[in-house]
């Protein structure tokens, strides 16, 4: 999987308290740790925003029940797109 | 030559003081020279990595014994680390603003964009983008320090005071408070009374300099700028008078509280955290008569965990050496808004969900505040006190989910109630309770319809009003047939007005802020039942 590729995906979260600080932190954090371009969105045609930017991660105030649309580009975004879906549907790994 | 100017509001903390003034506005912008557009950016982001890196060493601190918080500080950390943040101050600077004006703007924007979000959560985190503008503005003015320095005589001007902010701040005597706006009856009020710092509230938009000599009298509720000769004469001879007078109580600290015609009376003190203890003489007190435990809560991130609480409450009664120790559960609401934890924007905070109410529809903090107070019992002498009870359903919850937690019955805390809704003063015969204690303030808000939080209505707020006084005869008689300890712990046991009238109700048990134990001591002394009939 080193090929230069794009991906996209979405992911309903249900986590109790939405894109709120701790799961923003968690967020972006995964998506800084890979090197491809990684964009996010609430809906499929976006409007879309740095995944790696907690400050407009935080200021889309998405809250729980939303469905999130993830697309990256660049060297790993397959594993990129597939590792911030696991961790919206892990709760974020975070246990409230 | 200078011509006087005087402001009247309402005394919110008695005392005098004589000093300069200080804007508390003008504190963040102070002395900073505004230089280039390139130079301004290079300022704020110079600002923001040691901003960045003070938040960083904090959450090392902290992250071993405090996860909760340090989760909110990465949050922060996260938010100073992205470029972001800083874009739209850095759009403004390049348009001519100044770094520091800049980003005020811009965190403050945010800050009212995530309160207008709708979303509690959300709404919640603003005080974190507020903490980080004053982090960065101060690491822009070059004052890294945490704390806000008075000059020993400074006489603070500002709109209004949160209570985190008076607490950040170092005070000592001399020094007093201005409010524009305010209550004498707000939290922050009670913390000034509580440190014996002089403070008017309501006195309308004030026109100060900073430097301009100002005398701050807590008495009469007035603040007098660039006083003439003579006033400044009277108000050193008035200084000079209460200092006399703190000498004086200050000797009757270590007497016994025993009325003229022979009565003891049981002085408590009121404390908002073990810190207040280590000035304070256990010798001149018969034990802690409220613990307000809202400080453990406010003013930082995250709610305590249990080891901590539990911690805090064993210093106490430490402290107390075997005295009894009365540890208030959490009483948030109100005025008293604990970010993530109260409701916001209740219609009337006053009568919604706070004290008991709250805590039983939080369940899960309520409890780990029963479970650390249960394990500090054993230490000294501790009654669990509930706050704002209603009606008798109430305690016997508390009751039970106390008796759940103990394993037996001898290590099993008194359990008792602030009666401070009318409710419970007019029928307390229906309550399970070990002992009552009286709170006199919010019991005046309830009965006189007169809210905490209103300098409109501030003369309302008279915890002697006979309609008031005759509640408090009503509980004092009523826990004297139910055979239980009966106390008061409101603001009106240190008024020397109200005080007599209280003793006269039957009261021999009362808690005041350490600051007024000499005084209320000097006035039990002086008292008798025979007395006071005659002047009444």
């Amino acid at each position: 999987m080193s090929d230069v590729s794009s991906a996209e995906a979405s992911v309903f979260m249900t986590h109790d308290v939405g894109l709120h600080a701790r799961p923003s932190v968690a967020l972006t954090k995964l998506a800084k740790s890979h090197g491809a371009a990684i964009e996010l969105a609430q809906a499929a045609d976006g409007p879309w925003i740095d995944a790696k930017s907690i400050v407009k991660v935080m200021a889309m105030k998405a809250p729980k029940d939303t469905t999130l649309y993830f697309r990256a580009e660049g060297e790993g975004a397959d594993a990129a797109v597939a590792d911030l879906v696991a961790l919206v549907e892990n709760d974020f790994g975070l246990d409230d | 030559m200078a011509s006087e100017v005087r402001y009247s509001g309402q005394p919110a903390s008695p005392g005098l003081a004589i000093g300069v003034v200080v804007v508390s506005d003008r504190i963040a912008a102070m002395a900073r020279d505004v230089g280039s557009p390139d130079e301004e950016i290079a300022a704020l982001k110079a600002a923001v990595a040691s901003a960045a890196a003070a938040i960083g060493d904090l959450i090392t601190r902290v992250e071993d014994t405090n996860p909760e918080g340090a989760a909110i500080l990465e949050f922060q950390f996260a938010m100073l680390e992205d470029d972001a943040l800083i874009e739209p101050a850095i759009a403004r600077i390049a348009n001519g603003s100044a770094a520091d004006v800049a980003f005020a703007e811009v965190m403050d924007e945010m800050a009212a964009d995530y309160e207008a979000s709708g979303d509690d959560y959300f709404a919640a985190r603003a005080s974190d983008l507020r903490d980080l503008k004053e982090r960065v503005v101060r690491a822009l003015s070059g004052d890294d320090e945490d704390v806000l320095e008075l000059p020993d005589n400074g006489v603070l001007i500002a709109d209004d005071l949160t209570p985190s902010a008076f607490l950040s701040i170092q005070w000592r005597n001399g020094q007093a408070i201005a409010l524009s706006t305010g209550s004498p009856t707000a939290h922050v009020a009670i913390l000034a009374r509580a440190r014996d710092i002089p403070m008017a509230v309501g006195l309308g938009p004030i026109k100060a300099a900073d430097g301009e000599t100002a005398i701050l009298d807590g008495e009469a509720g007035t603040l007098t700028l660039d006083p003439d000769a003579q006033t400044a004469r009277r108000s050193r001879d008035r200084l000079a008078e209460q200092s006399r007078q703190s000498a004086a109580d200050a000797n009757q600290l270590a007497e016994p509280a025993i009325t003229a015609d022979g009565e003891p009376v049981e002085v408590h003190i009121n404390i908002a955290g073990p810190a207040e203890l280590d000035e304070i003489d256990p010798t001149i007190c018969d034990g802690v008569g409220l613990v307000r435990t809202e400080f453990l809560f406010s003013n930082r991130d995250g709610l305590p965990d249990e080891d901590e609480q539990a911690a805090a409450y064993e210093r106490i009664l430490i402290w107390a050496k075997g005295k009894p120790v009365t540890i208030r559960t959490l009483d948030a609401g109100g005025d008293k808004p604990i970010a993530g934890y109260t409701l916001d924007g209740e219609g009337n905070p006053f009568l919604g969900l706070r004290g008991i109410r709250l805590s039983l529809a939080r369940h899960a903090v309520f409890e780990t505040q029963l479970r650390a107070l249960v394990r500090a019992a054993p230490v000294g002498s501790l009654r669990i006190m509930v706050p704002m009870v209603s009606i008798p359903d109430e305690m016997t919850t508390v009751n039970r989910l106390v008796d759940g937690l103990v394993s037996d019955e001898g290590s099993r805390p008194a359990v008792g109630m602030m009666v401070e809704v009318p409710s419970a003063a007019l029928t307390l015969e229906r309550f399970t309770t070990d002992f009552v204690s009286i709170g006199s303030n919010d019991l005046t808000q309830y009965v006189m319809a007169a809210s905490r939080d209103s300098s409109d209505v501030a003369a309302l707020q008279d915890a002697a009003d006979p309609a008031v006084l005759k509640l408090i005869a009503m509980t004092v008689d009523a826990a004297k047939r139910m055979g239980i300890p009966v106390s008061l712990c409101g603001d009106a046991a240190a008024d020397p007005r109200v005080l007599p009238a209280l003793l006269a109700t039957g009261l021999r048990s009362i808690s005041v802020v350490p600051s007024a134990v000499g005084r209320v001591k000097r006035i039990i002394r002086s008292w008798s039942a025979a007395q006071f009939r005659t002047e009444a």
